[in-house]
């Protein structure tokens, strides 16, 4: 557990960096998380990450992956419909990384 | 990932400390422990001592009486549970369990030795509750229970995966599993879980599912699935959620609706079902097989399992079919009845298409899905091309709960000799009865625990290794949840180029339905001829 300041206000994250409160996320809190790990948010993230924060406010849970493909596909074209585009993008992994710059929680079970 | 390469965690040292272990005290080390349980999580169910903490820290915010808590809790457990008792007095330390576990296999931790790991419980018991104890203390092989003891225990027992492949081997029977089960439930009662175990068993509560899938994503998953099967099959599929009169009410982890290679398997169930015309039903309220409650306590594995049946009754339907999970089934086989039962509003399983009576199920009314698949086989009620497997050479992983817990050995077998052309058994001493854990059961599926998996998957991975070697093996099958996701990890690591399958997933690969296109490619839309072995990164990346 730790905690980060952005915007003048503490944020606290699990231990895994993942927001603990979900309403505490902002565009600059993305931003300072992908700085974190040296990364630089493009238009291409944003993408992603503002699909998964519509897909999470609309069914309470980040998509599974081959859904985020399909969607990325529907709207970049075939060329980036697929798990190669998205690792490109986030090297950690779309479902790890873009889900933790989008502030949605870890899914837990089975998985 | 670990950050050691597999030819360094591959090498092992066996050689136990010099000092007695009782003198050794616990290091906790990075990699090979979950983060604590969260105080949300705690507080959604009810359990003892929520607040913030970290296994990480030296202070974990422990109650002043914690002491006479655990004691109390053990008393209670050793009046309540015979089998508890039992097993803390009948060891005799002969040590044949010692080199069977494989987290022992894979650490070479002498406390992973499940003799020992009991020990870890059984010094406390005799010191407190044996007369030889209290008078002869550690020459009896007894001491007190410290906060170095209690973190020891939390480490130790969440370190085990309640596999039970020592018990085949112990001469007495001693089941370890439980010993495991109660030193959690003990750890339970000062708040110390681990959150991947917590988190879904807050969810489950809440929302009916592990994943905390609401009602409207569980049909959404499933739609998409469908739209899946409709690609490679030309197939359309409407299946039913929460409809009354139903003869069949069907249950599967929550896993299988949104992680891969567990929606393929998914999909197979779907299509299945559709080419026999089953009156059957899914629910978005008993929408998880799993039990994670059975790895924090009995009681709360009882309050979880409890919806099964409600909704069985609430819907009217006969009797229930289950899908391809491991833990969920040490649960509806050995506990379910007892917990929830007697469950005299349904009826003893018939299947609608044979007519087979399932009398092993006479009591639960719950049949596994692969019982039902071989059942159909043998009557050849399914038209089956295994060729469409050819790209396949397919071993399968005896799922530690399914073939320990319940005796299921022969049905998947059948299935996949029915629906693949190339099939390979691993050595016979890590297959069936002795069939090695995946390393990740018990709810240590998690991600900062990647070392221990790695380690505790070893044995399992080397039997793998040993049929990819020997005979071109590229996947992995099996029937449970945390295998196709842990296993992915596992196989990527130590044996690249192997991927993992459910059972279900490869007869609805060779399964033949009406109204179907020409198949050019199986469910995974790998082509049907020439497939890879998939050597590249694929969409079964762990979330």
């Amino acid at each position: 557990m730790r905690s980060i300041s952005c915007e003048g206000k503490s944020i606290e994250l699990d231990e895994d960096g993942y927001l603990t409160n979900l309403n505490d996320w902002s565009e600059a809190l993305a931003k300072m998380l992908a700085s974190e790990d040296s990364l630089e948010l493009t238009e291409a993230h944003w993408e992603v990450i503002n699909f998964l924060r519509s897909y999470y406010q609309q069914y309470q849970i980040a998509p599974m992956i081959k859904i985020l493909v399909k969607e990325i596909k529907k709207t970049m074209g075939a060329d980036k419909g697929n798990t190669k585009y998205l690792y490109q993008l986030f090297p950690d992994g779309p479902a790890k990384q873009a889900c933790r710059y989008a502030g949605l929680p870890k899914p837990t079970g089975c998985v | 990932m670990s950050n050691l390469k597999p030819d360094e965690l591959s090498r092992i040292n066996y050689t136990p400390p010099e000092e007695d272990w009782m003198a050794v005290p616990v290091q906790m080390r990075k990699g090979m422990y979950c983060h604590g349980a969260s105080e949300n999580s705690l507080t959604t169910v009810g359990f003892p001592n929520p607040r913030k903490w970290s296994s990480a820290d030296t202070d974990w915010k422990l109650p002043d009486n914690w002491q006479e808590i655990v004691l109390k809790g053990m008393a209670e457990r050793l009046e309540k549970y015979r089998s508890f008792h039992i097993f803390m007095d009948i060891c005799v330390r002969c040590g044949a369990c010692a080199d069977k576990c494989h987290f022992f296999l894979g650490t070479g931790d002498p406390k992973n030795m499940p003799v020992l790991r009991a020990e870890l419980l059984r010094s406390v018991y005799r010191r407190e509750f044996t007369t030889a104890g209290k008078i002869l203390g550690k020459l009896s092989g007894s001491r007190q229970l410290t906060e170095d003891v209690l973190k020891e225990w939390w480490y130790y027992f969440f370190q085990c995966t309640e596999c039970r492949r020592c018990s085949v081997f112990c001469p007495y029977g001693i089941d370890t599993a439980e010993i495991t089960m109660i030193a959690r439930e003990l750890l339970n009662l000062l708040g110390l879980n681990i959150e991947w175990i917590a988190g879904p068993v807050a969810n489950c509560y809440m929302k009916g599912n592990h994943l905390g899938l609401e009602p409207h994503t569980i049909t959404s998953s499933i739609d998409f699935l469908l739209d899946e099967i409709e690609e490679v099959t030309g197939v359309k599929i409407e299946p039913t959620f929460n409809r009354k009169g139903a003869e069949i009410l069907f249950v599967t982890p929550s896993g299988d609706l949104f992680a891969d290679p567990g929606t393929y398997t998914c999909m197979g169930y779907l299509m299945l079902f559709h080419q026999l015309g089953l009156d059957y039903t899914w629910s978005t309220y008993a929408s998880e097989g799993g039990n994670f409650g059975s790895f924090t306590s009995n009681e709360m594995g009882k309050r979880l399992n409890s919806k099964i049946y409600a909704e069985a009754k609430r819907l009217g339907v006969k009797w229930i079919l289950g899908g391809e999970c491991g833990h969920m089934w040490r649960v509806l086989n050995q506990y379910m009845d007892t917990w929830n039962g007697p469950a005299d509003f349904l009826q003893v399983p018939v299947s609608p298409i044979t007519g087979t009576v399932f009398e092993n199920a006479a009591s639960t009314k719950m049949v596994h899905i692969s019982e039902f698949t071989a059942d159909l086989l043998k009557h050849n009620k399914i038209e089956i091309d295994p060729s469409r497997n050819d790209h396949y050479k397919v071993t399968y992983h005896d799922s530690c709960n399914p073939s320990r817990g319940m005796g299921l050995l022969e049905e998947p077998r059948y299935i996949i000799k029915k629906v693949c052309n190339n099939f390979f058994e691993m050595p016979e001493n890590t297959i069936r009865e002795k069939t090695f854990c995946c390393g990740s059961g018990s709810g240590l599926n998690a991600s900062e625990d990647m070392e221990l998996r790695l380690r505790g998957g070893f044995p399992r991975a080397n039997a793998v290794k040993h049929v990819h070697d020997k005979h071109g093996v590229n996947m992995l099958s099996c029937i449970c949840a945390i295998d196709r996701a842990a296993l992915t990890t596992l196989m990527d690591y130590w044996v690249p180029g192997v991927k993992v399958i459910g059972v279900t997933e490869l007869l609805a690969n060779a399964m033949k339905m009406k109204g179907e296109n020409d198949r050019e490619t199986d469910l995974r839309g790998e082509p049907l001829s020439g497939a890879q072995d998939g050597e590249e990164k694929e969409d079964s990346e762990d979330a």
